[in-house]
């Protein structure tokens, strides 16, 4: 199944949820936020939410900035 | 001879010097330079997480939580709806983070590249829309005193006015328009804060904002690209200060004469009396 990540395709051979994907890219949940198909996903339903085909994420953290 | 802590949107603000975290070297010079500058507000940036190459290091870990009060910018963002969807994912990434100041944001939305300054228009918006969402928005803006007034009467709670472009080192360009914007948007209201943000160079652009009587400055570049980080951070806090505090004193008046310093009378070989 495809989805797009940060912009960039990715393959998966079976849809994961979000908590796996989020492990899956070494990432801690508490430290990025996410938007699939450009609405909010809260933390708390990082692994009930099951990721379909062609889905669009955005996982944002905090960096430098004025 | 204190200074008052600052009121924005329900948080008490110790220090009236507010930093950017951006373009430091290091993270650990940016860790010693907040410190240096004894500021309490920093501005962070959101922005995609890195999904390969990653180095392990993330700013939070430089960023004092007992002492910093995280403020999440809009930056890079050129249409309303981009500012809107990056103050969602700022306060869901503060809220992730337990970090008290979880529904602020700096509102900036940018009208162009080589200027970075702001497009009143989508600020506008954004600002309307964020306040129907309950966030308390501090809006980067020119220093047009009417879009000041339109940002404050649409509920920003803080307006913050650009000395000069971002980056640029100019300091306060047009300190008349400043002054503009202190009286309108306090004459009912001496409480409103006001922080001069974008183009300051040095401490004594800081303490020029302060003394025209803006309640704080946001800097980033004049510290973080600085020759001496630490020593500017440092100048920048009595600056701060400075400006504060002869604000508060009272100067004297501009004349265009001289009023001697020393009494008049009584000098030897003095034939009048």
């Amino acid at each position: 199944m495809h989805l797009v990540v940060n912009g960039q395709p990715q393959e998966h051979a079976k849809a994961p949820t979000l908590a796996e994907l989020l492990e899956s890219l070494a990432l801690e949940p508490r430290r990025v936020a996410v938007e699939l198909n450009r609405r909010i996903v809260p933390r708390n339903r990082y692994a009930a939410t099951q990721l379909a085909d062609q889905d669009e994420l955005e996982i944002v953290t905090l960096v430098g900035g004025g | 001879m204190n200074i008052e802590p600052l009121h924005i949107g329900g948080f008490e603000i110790t220090s009236r010097l507010f930093v950017g975290t951006g373009k430091y070297a290091t993270f650990e010079l940016m860790r010693d330079a907040l410190a240096e500058s004894g500021c309490q507000v920093v501005t962070v940036a959101v922005r995609r997480e890195r999904l390969t190459d990653k180095s392990g290091r993330n700013i939070l870990d430089f960023l004092d939580p007992k002492r910093h009060l995280l403020l999440p910018n809009t930056a890079g963002c050129f249409a309303a709806e981009d500012a809107i969807r990056t103050a969602r994912l700022g306060k869901e990434l503060l809220e992730g983070l337990g970090n008290r100041g979880s529904a602020w944001v700096k509102l900036e939305v940018l009208g162009d590249r080589k200027t970075l300054l702001p497009d009143p228009v989508g600020t506008l918006e954004a600002l309307k829309v964020l306040k129907l969402e309950g966030f308390t928005v501090l809006c980067y803006t020119s220093d047009d005193p009417v879009m000041a007034m339109r940002l404050k009467e649409a509920g920003a709670a803080s307006v913050m006015p650009a000395g000069s472009p971002i980056g640029s080192g100019q300091g306060v360009l047009n300190p008349w328009n400043l002054r503009i914007i202190l009286q309108e948007l306090k004459a009912a209201d001496a409480g409103y804060p006001i922080i001069v943000d974008a183009g300051v160079g040095t401490a004594s652009d800081v303490t020029i904002a302060m003394e025209l009587g803006a309640d704080g400055v946001l800097l980033n570049t004049g510290i973080a690209g600085a020759r001496d980080v630490l020593a500017m951070a440092r100048a920048m806090r009595l600056a701060v200060e400075a400006g504060y505090l002869a604000r508060q004193a009272g100067r004297i008046p501009r004349k265009l004469y001289a009023t001697a310093s020393s009494p008049i009378e009584g000098v030897i070989g003095d034939k009048s009396s």
